[in-house]
Formats: structure tokens, sequence, C-alpha cells
């Protein structure tokens, strides 16, 4: 498949900007066990902004991929059977969630509407932090299962994809938590930095098993199938289009094998054991500028990984176009 | 249910792109608008069609035969483009079974392009909507038209009469009694699409004809005959 900033840039913003919601709710959560030392409400609230910012920053990003941004409304119609219409939905409902979540905070509304048993007191922030961290995974779910339906693209269509999009995007949003808390000069950092090393580690195991599947992957359509003539020698001859087509623009990236080995081989290093090795060494030498870097390197690292799993997909129409395949 | 399709017989088509020229005639000047033609006289020409004749070589030489491939959108039973459609412009018509775009309301998101396992779909690079062929919906159901004419333009152009086109639900029709007698297939049955158009696969007439055959075992001239042959010309040379 031909690999679409656009679409890269969407779901890695998506991500991370789920990623950093759920980390501030999870920040929230343990204060109110009091695991870790509670933080004032502009804390949650201006990172809830910054998640907010990268959602937009990413449907942005997704208009570019339309044909006819114009209609783009239309696209919540088909709900019912399809994920892309689950995602058009869910991803402004999580943004109307994120920024009343923020507010909250911000403005502090923390009058308690009810109790549960003496101790949690239930205010807007929990009950709007609790909505949107369901339509978070929700979120995650519906954009990785866009690619991971398509049962023909045998590269995407596994478990594998969900869980991915779902363990990167949380890494990368810890990350940024870790970053962000380290450039406010919150006590947090160490928090969402091990976090982070957990999630990219969970990360890690989710997309090397992905790898090792899709390296062993035996592709159940054949140029046999394909035009239907048994015979174990067919080749193309002719593609019925001079000056290509659609077909050879969208379904083929276009670069060598050696490039798309070298992507993996980039995102596999800056993905997972560069931004652990940053963390632990801000923890060490207690720096504020690391945790940073280690998200902004991650974040390379997931346009990275994102541009490969579009590369490395492998479309049944390509049988029909040998000359480019 | 009628579900219209075209039956595509391999073994009679010739590669000759008369069916895509007079595809991309019929429906560049339809109501939907041209389909784009860039560098159409250039050096190397692109645009949206809705049908291409591919070309393959089966076989090593001297053991080849060519096998020239007309391949447009397969009008699938099961069309795997429609539910992922987000905006409901991919649909499957109830009453005849043809899949249309609908591209007043198609945004381009070129999803449906990736849920088809044949690259039927292609995006109008001008109009930024999704194409596809529609069977000439706007000829077969065109009632000022001769029965003669109420057929898609490819059919109609085929020198070799290789397409066939009716409706494969009817037991009856010319396509169904084709794809019945004529060992009719579809195209990656794998995916369970279930492809309405079928291709009809090559044939070769051979004749089987055994040395014996040859000979005239029961000749009665050979049964009487006393001489001692050492290789000249006999009557049977002659005469057979």
């Amino acid at each position: 498949m031909h690999p679409a900033f656009s679409v890269i840039f969407l779901t890695t913003l998506l991500g991370a900007g789920q990623g950093l919601f759920l980390a501030m709710f999870t920040g929230q959560l343990y204060a109110i066990a009091g695991f870790v030392p509670a933080q004032d409400g502009p804390f949650y609230g201006l990172g809830s902004f910054v998640a907010l910012f990268l959602l937009v920053v990413g449907l942005g990003a997704s208009f570019f991929h339309l044909g006819r941004p114009e209609r783009a409304w239309r696209s919540a119609a088909m709900w019912r059977t399809s994920w892309l219409s689950r995602e058009v939905i869910i991803l402004p409902a999580l943004m109307g969630l994120l920024f009343i979540y923020g507010l909250a905070h911000w403005m502090n509304w923390t009058a308690p509407w009810f109790s549960i048993g003496s101790t949690l007191e239930v205010d807007a922030t929990l009950m709007f932090g609790l909505l949107g961290t369901i339509a978070s995974f929700a979120l995650f779910v519906s954009t990785a299962m866009i690619y991971a339906s398509v049962k023909f693209i045998e590269e995407w269509h596994s478990t594998f994809t969900v869980f991915n999009f779902t363990l990167l995007g949380l890494a990368s949003g810890f990350m940024l938590a870790a970053g962000y808390s380290a450039y406010i000069g919150s006590p947090l950092v160490p928090f969402f930095g091990t976090w982070a090393v957990v999630l990219t580690i969970a990360g890690f195991i989710s997309r090397a098993a992905h790898l090792m599947r899709n390296a062993r992957l035996q592709h159940k359509s054949t140029v046999q199938t394909a035009i239907g003539i048994r015979h174990n020698a067919i080749v193309q001859k002719a593609q019925g289009a001079m000056g290509g087509s659609f077909n050879t623009r969208e379904f083929f990236h276009g670069r060598s094998e050696l490039t798309v080995r070298m992507v993996r081989n980039v995102f596999l290093v800056l993905v997972f054991p560069v931004p652990i090795l940053l963390i632990v060494i801000a923890y060490l030498i207690a720096s504020t500028t690391l945790p940073i870097i280690a998200f902004l390197i991650q974040y390379v690292g997931l346009i990275a990984e994102r541009w490969y799993f579009f590369a490395e997909a492998k479309h049944p129409q390509n049988l029909y176009y040998q000359a480019i395949s | 249910m009628t579900q219209l399709a075209l039956v595509i017989d391999l073994n009679v088509c010739v590669g000759c792109h008369a069916c895509v020229t007079s595809c991309k005639e019929w429906n560049t000047s339809g109501w939907a608008g041209p389909m784009v033609d860039e560098n159409p006289y250039d050096g190397s020409p692109t645009g949206t069609f809705f049908n291409r004749v591919q070309t393959f070589e089966v076989g090593i030489f001297p053991n080849t035969e060519t096998v020239h491939f007309p391949k447009s959108c397969l009008h699938c039973e099961e069309p795997p483009c429609v539910p992922v459609c987000p905006t409901g412009a991919s649909h499957k018509r109830a009453d005849n079974g043809i899949v249309l775009v609908d591209y007043d309301k198609c945004i381009g998101c070129k999803y449906c392009a990736w849920a088809c396992p044949y690259g039927a779909r292609e995006l109008d690079e001008q109009q930024k909507v999704m194409k596809k062929c529609t069977l000439c919906i706007d000829r077969i159901s065109d009632p000022t038209l001769s029965d003669r004419d109420r057929q898609p333009a490819c059919v109609l152009a085929c020198p070799t009469n290789a397409r066939l086109y009716g409706d494969v639900h009817d037991p009856d029709s010319e396509v169904s009694v084709a794809i019945r007698e004529r060992g009719g297939y579809q195209l990656m049955p794998e995916w369970g699409t279930k492809p309405a158009n079928h291709y009809l696969p090559r044939r070769k007439t051979q004749m089987h004809i055994s040395p014996d055959e040859l000979t005239r075992v029961d000749n009665p001239l050979r049964k009487e005959d006393l001489t001692t042959y050492t290789g000249e010309e006999t009557l049977d040379d002659l005469a057979w």
C-alpha cells in the first residue's frame, strides 16, 4: 500500500492525544487513591488541552486524505457497518469530553455530585474523565479496526493491529505526559515515565509479534486465483494502461526493498530502546529535558512505524499489476 | 432477485480493447461528467477507466499462449466495498444487483478501493470521487432505447462476442447457460465475495487419433497378398 502522510499523522497524533489524556486521568485516579501527590486543576486541565490540540491537528491532517473534504460530514452516516464511520463519530465526541474534562479541571469545578461509599466523591472531572476513557479506548479500537477489518490485506487483518495501535498510542501519550510534567516541573515525571516504559515494552512485544507473524504470512490469493488459469508459469505482458493508473499509484509504495527494511529498523530503534533509555537516564540524573526529547524521538519513530505498516501491506489487487509489484 | 452481470469468454477474446474504448467513450460523455484523461497524447497517458484489458503469457516458450483478460467491476453478490463506505455512497442496487457509487455523496476517502481485492475501483483525479463500472446503468435502464441497444457499451462493441450480458440468477438466461455448460468461474473465490461476473475458460479443440486408426487393419488386399515387401511403394501408399 502507498503510505499517505495524512493518515500517518492522523493515526499517530490521535494515538498520542488519547494516550496523553489517559495519562492525565490515570494521574488523577492515582492521586485520588493517594499513590501520587495530587496536582492542582490547571495541571490536568492544560494536559487535556494539549491532548485536545493533538486530536485537532490529527483531524486536520485527515482532511488531506479526502478527495472531497467539504463532504466529510456525510461520513458519519454508515456507523452500523463502517469502522471509518464509527471513528468519525467517536473522534468529535472524545474531543468534546476532553474539552469539558480539561475545562472542569481548569475552572476547579470539583464540587462533588455524589459520593460512592464515604471516600470516593464523584465530581465533574471524574465523571467526564471516565466517559473520556471509554471514548478513548473506543477510538483506539475504531481507528485500528479500519485497517484490521479489511480481510484481503492480510498483513493488517490481525488482532495485533488493534493491540499495536492502542499500546503504541498509549506509550507515546504517557511519554508526552512525562515530558509535559518535566517541563511544568511536576513531581509526576517518574510516575508517567514508568508507565511510558511499561507501555513501550508492551508495545514492543505486540509489534515484534506482529512483524514475526507477517514474515511467515502465506497470501491466500495468487495470480492463478486472480485470473483463474491453472498454470505455474504466468507472466503479465500488459497492464491495460501505459502511464500507470490509480491502481499502480495507490497500492504500491514505490520504494526499494532496502528502503522498507531500513525504515523498519529505524522504527525498531527509535520507538522502543532509545526512549526507554532516555527515560531511565532522565530518572537517574533528574533531567527535565530528556523526557521531552524521549517523546519527540519516539514520535518520529512512530511515523516510521506507521509508514512501514502501510508499505508492508500487500494488496491482492497487486497481482493484476505484476510489472510494478 | 435479479443480478445483472457480464460473462467474459477468454476463449474468444482477442485483446482488441474495443470494450475499453467504447466504455470510456460512453461513460465519459454521460450524465456523470467526463472521466479524467491526463497526458492523453503524451509520454505517459493516465486516466480513469471502468474497464481495462490486461495480457498474460501462460506457459514457458515454446509452449506458451497469450491470454487477454478484460477486467472491470465484478458486481459481487457480497460486495466488500459497500459496508466499509462511511457515507453510503457505495451501494448495491436491490432491483438489479449492480454495485454503484453515488458521485454526489462520495468523499474520496479511497477506503472502498482498499476493500476491493480486485482493484476494480479507480479514483477520478479531477472529480476526486471513486469511480467504477456501472454496467452502463444509464443505457440498460433507458426505456427509450431498443432492446438491442439496452446493453452495456462494452458488450455492444465486442467484435468477437466475448462479452455476454444478462441475469445470472435466471437459470435459463444466456449467461447462466454459458456459466453452467462452458465452465464459467469466478475470480479469487477464496474471499467469499461471490462475484456476479464470471469468466469462461480457454478451450482447445483437440482431435485424438491413435496409430491404428491410420492403418486399415482389415484391408482385404493385405489379407490375400503373398508378396514379400522390402520397403517399396505399395497399393496402400497410393490408396490411403
